[in-house]
């Protein structure tokens, strides 16, 4: 009896050991995750907060080492670059607003409805068709430049948001297609063929059915053109250089000459990115989808 | 130019099986299809087919006297007897080469570290941050750069002192304003990978990876033989689309350091860029940028002969 006491103590003070042994286990690796975890989204939002901190900062305080992290918050950068009678960046945020808008809208008209043909028909040539809107998304943008260059000063469309809106299309357009397409492919045929029955038409059935269901792609496709459109530089550092100059295009200027004013150039940068950063957000999950156009899943 | 022809061919399948003589063209897809044909076509092929035929003339902005005069190979000879070309480009290759082996092992560290961790309101904030980074405009980044690698008062500085590294002049020094350019395309483009890689891992097996736990209890073995294989499609399509941005990068060095000190971080994009608009000669710089574009063809030819699968495939 004893003996069997004794066996049975052994046996839940193992079992009790092993227990404490896996919880002590699993909280060590928990913590290393936790930590690694923490790590990692220091690593990543510190670039992002020094630049708003750095435009809320007198400009004193930016240059104090060690850096300050507790300050007191001021709104004159902003004020300034906003409001200022000298302040170009309410301009250049309109123009990067009307350029990124019209662009992503007009990437929508062209692309969805070829998206929804390229998801039903199949035809000799699509194969190429398909590659070389594709393949759009590899060409280096300075090699278009030069000649577009050319062409719009030939066409008297230099410093205008037009020559940006229709050059942006070159990316624009195939993102929409290959984001859309997966989307229109997904609708059941079924649908097509009711759509036919009840009397529509190829367009109808496309334009009243399809495009109503296939919003969600079309959502994401139109933040991702917008986002890629309002970040671009070359082309409108190039076509726009004097009047019409997008966000971007200032905050590059803002390098030359000596005296850099860090406060205003941050607050500018912030007023920038914030736009971009929030679209980005929401559409977290497909963004790797969209810049690989498609590729991952 | 074939593309055109094909897309007049467009015929509905079914009807093509059954009446192969007569294939009735649709009108109608003809017409929702061509606009965007067409707009790519004259946005993106003319320019393409003009910098081809600028290539051969003399074309100088600055000069325009004899501009148009056809002058054969001339422009590619200068462009290949060029060292400042080619150091670009050596540059450039040398950058991709540096930033693909860090962003993939890193990207997969963090996706590894994110797919594994129990801390689930934790992970859903990571996977959220993670595209800030690649969100933000480029132009920007190369600012926020220029404050962060300051010499007297930028944060990287400040950090380095305090484990005991000397104030170094990351954009003053030819070999350390690359490498703040590297850092910086790191910050921004590494959590890409992990989102790629985040989203292969969501692929794998559950009962699999359950499967190899019962026989080998190595982690790694686990991550070579059975997570590894998975995430390949997701290495190679990261690859190939970095290999592409890294070639058009222009942005964030431009006004991270223009290319300076001298022309000790000019990638390829910035030289094109300076020949074209500052040197004004654009004949020589259209042949730099055909040359370019051969080699995006080349590339373009690869990634979609590795990964796309045709929609016939499909």
């Amino acid at each position: 009896m004893a003996r069997a006491e004794e066996f049975q103590a052994n046996l839940l003070s193992s079992r009790a050991r092993a227990t404490t042994v896996r919880r002590r286990h699993i909280p060590a690796e928990a913590v290393l995750q936790l930590v690694l975890l923490i790590l990692l989204l220091i690593f990543i939002l510190t670039p992002f907060f020094w630049m708003v901190s750095t435009s809320l900062k007198e400009q004193n305080d930016t240059f104090a080492i060690p850096p300050k992290i507790i300050f007191t918050p001021t709104l004159d950068h902003y004020n300034f670059v906003l409001f200022s009678p000298s302040a170009i960046v309410p301009t250049g945020l309109q123009n990067s607003l009307i350029v990124a808008t019209s662009t992503t809208l007009l990437a929508l008209i062209l692309g969805t409805p070829a998206a929804y043909i390229l998801a039903r028909f199949e035809f000799r040539g699509k194969r190429d068709l398909w590659f070389w809107f594709i393949s759009n998304r590899f060409i280096s943008p300075i090699v278009v430049a030069l000649p577009f260059f050319l062409i719009a000063r030939d066409l008297r469309m230099l410093n205008t948001p037009q020559a940006l809106i229709l050059i942006y299309l070159t990316f624009n357009v195939p993102l929409v297609v290959w984001l859309c397409l997966d989307q229109f492919r997904a609708i059941p045929r079924d649908l097509d063929e009711q759509a036919k029955v009840d009397g529509c038409n190829l367009f109808q059935s496309f334009w009243r059915i399809n495009l109503p269901l296939a919003i969600p792609g079309v959502v994401v496709s139109a933040i991702l053109c917008f986002i890629f459109s309002w970040n671009e530089l070359l082309f409108a550092l190039i076509l726009n250089r004097s009047t019409g100059q997008t966000a971007p295009v200032q905050a590059a200027n803002f390098m030359t000459g000596f005296g850099v004013k860090w406060g205003e150039m941050m607050a500018t940068g912030t007023l920038i990115v914030l736009p971009v950063v929030i679209f980005a957000a929401i559409v977290s999950r497909h963004l790797a989808r969209g810049l690989t156009m498609g590729a991952i899943k | 130019m074939a593309n055109m022809a094909d897309a007049v061919s467009l015929v509905e399948t079914r009807r093509t099986a059954r009446h192969r003589r007569f294939p009735r063209i649709n009108w109608l897809a003809l017409a929702m299809i061509m606009p965007s044909v067409i707009a790519l076509l004259l946005i993106g092929l003319y320019p393409l087919l003009f910098a081809v035929s600028l290539s051969f003339q003399r074309f100088l902005l600055n000069r325009p006297q004899n501009n148009g005069m056809f002058v054969g190979f001339e422009n590619y000879a200068k462009v290949l007897e060029d060292p400042l070309f080619w150091s670009s480009l050596g540059r450039t290759l040398t950058m991709l080469l540096i930033v693909l082996i860090i962003q993939i092992i890193a990207g997969i560290g963090i996706a590894l570290l994110v797919d594994s961790s129990r801390w689930r309101v934790l992970n859903w904030v990571v996977k959220t941050v993670l595209v800030i980074p690649i969100a933000m405009t480029p132009a920007v980044v190369g600012l926020l750069g220029v404050l962060i690698f300051n010499r007297d008062f930028g944060l990287m500085n400040y950090l380095l002192g305090l484990i005991g590294i000397e104030k170094i002049n990351w954009l003053g020094d030819p070999t350390m304003a690359m490498a703040a350019i590297i850092i910086t395309d790191i910050w921004q483009w590494t959590p890409f990978a992990a989102l790629i890689m985040l989203s292969s891992l969501a692929l794998v097996p559950h009962d699999m990876i359950e499967a190899a736990k019962l026989d080998t209890k190595s982690g790694w073995m686990i991550f070579r033989y059975v997570k590894l294989p998975y995430l390949m499609p997701g290495i190679t399509a990261f690859m190939i689309i970095r290999t592409a941005d890294v070639l058009k990068l222009f942005d964030m060095p431009f006004t991270l350091t223009r290319g300076g000190p001298g022309v000790s971080t000019e990638l390829i994009s910035l030289y094109v860029q300076r020949m074209g608009f500052r040197i004004f000669d654009m004949g020589v710089a259209s042949a730099q940028a055909v040359l370019l574009l051969i080699l995006c063809i080349v590339l373009a030819r690869a990634y979609i002969y590795f990964f796309y699968r045709a929609p016939e495939a499909e």
